[in-house]
């Protein structure tokens, strides 16, 4: 037997569809694949028989969670209906593509997406976070567009745990080797540490592009004779995992052994593969183009026919093989990186042949689209898929998960910090004040940063560790767009609402603060298992809090990911709903530092600081507390204080506005001073009295809608009476003070040590302590760097 | 003036090499790894970047690309040619420059502001500096400690070959801190640190003066300006 299966053209165990038409009563392991008794059972609705085993696999992967969407598809809708005209006007493309586009502009769009790859980088640390990277920035070039920035959002276990080491190494590498060799600048991100995550890290990837509005693709099959051509590096074993269970069933023992479910990268492939597209667009020679990722040709064909509203034929006898020995269903599943899939008209195939032979990229053609909205698929003259596309890629099951209130929660609320031991002196302050700029999650991320090129491409006007990334997409003009992103876990672990409106609060702040204006939206829902009623209440909050907060600031969703069974046995990881916001500013040359440069300038605190510490840094750190209710957020004073940065900067106002968030005032200090090492002597008096708080307050209160702004002499007041007029309380703080030359800025590209030349300034807190920018420099710099250099 | 810049496949900096060049003066030319032809060009640059995604060993393969010959050719007879990054590893793999290039001692790839003291002003791209002076331009590789044997680096140091040399802090393990060379006639220099990327207020390094306003690279492309016109 096994002495004729590798010559016959078409091995006799290939499922077909007419065997599967005779052949109804055979036994499918659909339980293994993931599929429900119900789930299966539609499927042999729709098609009036027993799939085949191909059909299966399809079936299995497009309707899983991470590919339909299913239990979050009832609440994702309000993303679409809580809009208004207004939010619309700017968005060329909405939910539902690759990513999003946003009109900037001077015919210039953007389009920008946040996507996870949690479990591959748990397993797997750097090849997962690589094709992570590799993954979202294809999205991105599948719009059409040239990518031209990268970002990252991580959550890693407890720094004292044995494991988190080897996840951070493996992750930060990961990202390091992909995203550099692809010449995408990387400008900023977040890096969090709590044992939550221990078992479930989490490596969200963003990526950003730009393009002309006519250049705009998307990824559809509609002209009936179009071919459909896959392009890109070859197909291998990489990420069938689970569809394993289906060539063990279908072969005999000395069939091809269980796949692995991580995929492996390969940047440079990606690079050229970039290269090549933006070459085959400008030659007009693609109607249609679709990445390969999750689900790999099964979701390409399926979503390109169904978003068509035609068909395709193919043969995938003729698509190219890193490895010979690979199924039929192996080949519709595998997640090999890099690979593309154009629908090319007849009369371009030769263009497109020269194209892609110029930058050496193999292609093959696989077939043609098609008038009937059926997708065939062929395996030599064999058929193993005959389907209505449509049923695959968008007419997946839709769950109405329960949900129930937590029964914990209402204890945790009621856990104040309150009833924390505050600091007596200004000693124990000021100790305290180093613990928490020390510490993993406020530290500086220099040593994460230090690995990633921000400089290539030459428009990067703003990277970490300012608050928001920025670059510049015109060089005629310095038109440019700022994005920032934030989550914030223990807040959302408080309350899911009113945490993903934190988070989007912080992100709209933080690209405020850069002098851009806040345009739209991309997110990344990272949570437990949605089939745990009590998580499903915390999605279901969450993404009620992000569409109305969206509403309110008036800034659209324009697309996103989510990623659900994030918990290790029965405990889920904190909600931690990651909300990008993209921003455009007119010329990138008058964008605002987050720190201070000169001397002599008044430092202004805009904004209300409470006595809010429940959830904070302070109660995080110093007590090891979580617990209460997170600050309250006030989304129309956001609008206002982004109005007036924004006025503020135009008139040239504002030499730096940094914001305050975890941490609060004392980390903001302390980031500002060591960004481009210019001291400060600050007073916390009237922030005391206006706000009838202690020191404690003053100085870690994590209140909302807080801006530091620097401002020269000969603009106070002017600045002043803008701040006035719009109702934005400002209290004058300080004034920065003194120089130091640090080994290049603690909070600067070069690093955080000090070259201790002699020239120092100092941060002083009146009544509290006062640093010398060289010893602060050493606290924030270092703690990454010795946990884990 | 006009300034080849060559683009291999997993090549990074060619934009901003060609950007670089236009901000000095000059016109950039796109040169193809494929193609002979240099078009004429007055000099070349070899930008940054992962040509052949660094497989085999760093440059090792782009070293054999066609353009390669009519380079190692057109150097020979005195034209002026820079490599920056991979660029520098090209050109130590084509033997226009002696010794190698591994990874980086610290086992990272390294970003950095990072400066640098120019130890040889008379080449085709250095011209613009003066002697000692010191630079801040961008460092960013994983694969930048310059090695060599013994007696290549005694030669490189009794011959005055050493172009630049790290200041404050070695990035990457470099011997005697070599962060660049120039060849016994001057036309050919070889650095791993990017002086394209220090050529536009905004988008440089971070100075004393202002956030991102350093140009200090911009001397290198105003110097072959220099020496075109000179020659």
């Amino acid at each position: 037997m096994a002495l004729f299966k590798k010559g016959s053209a078409a091995p006799s165990n290939v499922d077909t569809t007419a065997n599967a038409a005779a052949t109804p009563e055979k036994h499918q392991p659909w339980k293994e694949l993931g599929l429900k008794e119900d789930e299966y059972a539609r499927i042999r609705e729709i098609l009036g028989r027993r799939p085949t085993s191909a059909e299966l696999a399809m079936y299995s992967v497009m309707w899983s969670e991470h590919c339909s969407y299913k239990s979050s598809k009832i609440y994702l809708r309000q993303f679409g209906e809580k809009v208004t005209d207004a939010m619309r006007e700017h968005l060329m493309v909405g939910m539902g593509e690759n990513a999003g586009v946003v009109d900037i502009g001077e015919g210039w769009a953007v389009t920008f997406k946040v996507e996870s790859h949690n479990h591959p980088s748990y397993i797997e640390p750097f090849q997962g976070a690589a094709t992570g990277v590799g993954g979202i920035v294809r999205d991105i070039l599948t719009m059409g567009a040239r990518p031209i920035a990268v970002m990252d959002q991580l959550r890693f276990g407890d720094v004292s745990h044995p494991d988190t080491a080897r996840v951070v190494h493996g992750v930060v590498s990961g990202i390091s080797f992909y995203g550099n060799c692809l010449g995408l600048p990387n400008i900023g991100g977040e890096t969090v540490f709590d044992k939550v995550y221990q078992g479930n890290p989490l490596v969200n990837a963003l990526s950003v592009g730009a393009l002309r509005h006519e250049d705009l693709k998307l990824a559809k099959a509609s002209n009936p004779g179009d071919q459909v051509i896959l392009f890109g590096a070859r197909t291998g074993a990489d990420g069938i995992g689970g569809v394993s269970v289906l060539a063990s069933e279908t072969f005999d023992a000395d069939g091809p052994s269980r796949r692995p479910a991580v995929q492996v990268g390969d940047p440079f492939a990606e690079k050229v593969l970039i290269e090549c597209c933006l070459e085959l667009y400008a030659a007009g020679v693609v109607a249609g183009i679709q990445d390969l990722g999750g689900a790999g040709l099964s979701c390409a064909t399926s979503e390109l026919a169904s978003n068509g509203q035609a068909g395709m034929r193919v043969q995938l006898r003729n698509v190219l093989l890193r490895d010979e020995s690979l199924t039929p269903e192996e080949i519709l599943m595998s997640e090999s990186q890099e690979r593309m899939m154009a629908i090319v008209p007849k009369r371009d195939v030769a263009a497109f042949t020269a194209i892609v032979d110029k930058w050496e990229v193999e292609h093959s053609v696989l077939g043609e689209v098609i008038r009937e909205p059926r997708l065939y698929i062929n395996w030599g003259d064999e058929e193993i898929v005959n389907v209505p596309p449509r049923t695959v890629a968008h007419d997946g099951p839709v769950y109405e998960r329960p949900v129930a209130y937590p029964a914990w929660i209402d204890a945790l609320n009621a856990d104040s910090s309150a009833r924390l031991p505050r600091a007596v002196d200004a000693a124990a302050l000021a100790e305290q004040i180093v613990e928490v700029v020390s510490s993993p999650n406020q530290a500086s991320k220099n040593w994460i940063t230090n690995q990633y090129d921000h400089y290539v491409g030459g428009n990067t006007a703003l990277a970490m560790p300012d608050d928001g990334g920025m670059v510049r997409v015109s060089e005629e003009t310095g038109l440019g767009i700022s994005i920032a992103t934030d989550a914030n876990g223990r807040y959302g672990q408080l309350d899911p609402y009113a945490g993903a409106q934190l988070a989007l609060a912080e992100a709209y702040r933080n690209v405020a603060v850069t002098g851009a204006t806040p345009m739209a939206v991309t997110n990344c829902l990272n949570f437990g298992s949605p089939e745990n009623p009590e998580v499903m209440w915390q999605f279901k909050q969450a993404t009620a809090g992000l569409a109305d907060g969206c509403l309110a600031l008036g800034i659209p969703v324009t697309g996103g990911n989510v990623s659900f069974y994030n918990q290790t046995g029965d405990v889920a990881i904190h909600p931690t709903p990651v909300v990008g916001v993209l921003g455009v500013i007119d010329d990138v040359a008058r964008r605002i530092p987050s720190g201070w440069q000169d001397e002599g300038h008044n430092i202004y605190l805009l904004g209300t600081t409470r006595d809010e510490l429940d959830g904070s840094v302070w109660a995080g750190v110093i007590h090891d507390h979580l617990g209460g209710k997170p600050p309250v957020v006030d989304l129309a004073f956001e609008l206002s204080l982004a109005s007036a940065l924004n006025a503020a900067s135009e008139q040239g106002l504002i030499a730096s506005a940094h914001d305050l968030s975890e941490g609060g005032l004392a980390q903001a200090l302390v980031e500002s001073v060591l960004r481009f090492g210019v001291g400060a002597r600050v007073w916390l008096d009237e922030i005391k009295q206006v706000g009838g708080i202690d020191d404690t307050a003053a100085l870690f209160s994590e209140s909302t809608g807080r801006v530091l702004v620097s401002v020269g002499r000969e603009d106070d007041v002017k600045f002043v009476g803008l701040c006035e007029a719009r109702g934005i309380p400002v209290l004058r703080i300080g004034v920065t003070d003194g120089r130091a030359v640090l080994g290049g800025s603690a909070g600067s590209p070069s690093g955080g040590t000090a070259s201790g030349d002699g020239t120092d300034a100092r941060l002083e807190i009146q009544g509290v302590a006062s640093w010398s920018l060289t010893e602060l420099a050493g606290v924030h710099g270092g703690t990454l760097a010795e946990l884990f250099g | 003036m006009r300034i080849g810049v060559v683009t291999f496949p997993g090549t990074l900096d060619d934009r901003d090499a060609q950007r670089a060049v236009r901000l000095a003066g000059g016109e950039p030319v796109a040169l193809w790894h494929a193609d002979t032809d240099l078009h004429k060009v007055d000099a070349v640059v070899l930008p940054g970047g992962f040509s052949f995604g660094d497989y085999l060993r760093c440059g090792a393969i782009a070293a054999q690309a066609p353009v390669m010959e009519s380079i190692i050719k057109a150097a020979g007879g005195g034209l002026p040619v820079l490599g920056i990054c991979n660029g520098f590893q090209v050109l130590v793999e084509s033997h226009l420059l002696p010794g190698g290039l591994i990874r980086n001692d610290v086992q990272t790839f390294v970003c950095r502001d990072q400066k640098l003291i120019v130890e040889n002003v008379d080449t085709a791209w250095t011209n613009e500096f003066t002697l000692g002076q010191e630079i801040t331009i961008p460092l960013k590789n994983g694969e930048g400690g310059y090695i060599a044997d013994a007696e290549t680096l005694k030669r490189l140091e009794g011959e005055g070959l050493v172009a630049f040399r790290y200041k404050d802090f070695n990035p990457n393990g470099s011997m005697n801190d070599i962060a660049g060379l120039r060849n016994e006639r001057g036309n050919v220099v070889g650095l791993m640190p990017h002086p394209e990327h220090a050529v536009e207020p905004g988008f440089g390094p971070d100075t004393s003066a202002a956030m991102r306003s350093g140009v200090d690279g911009l001397g290198f492309f105003k110097s072959v300006l220099n020496s075109v016109v000179n020659a």
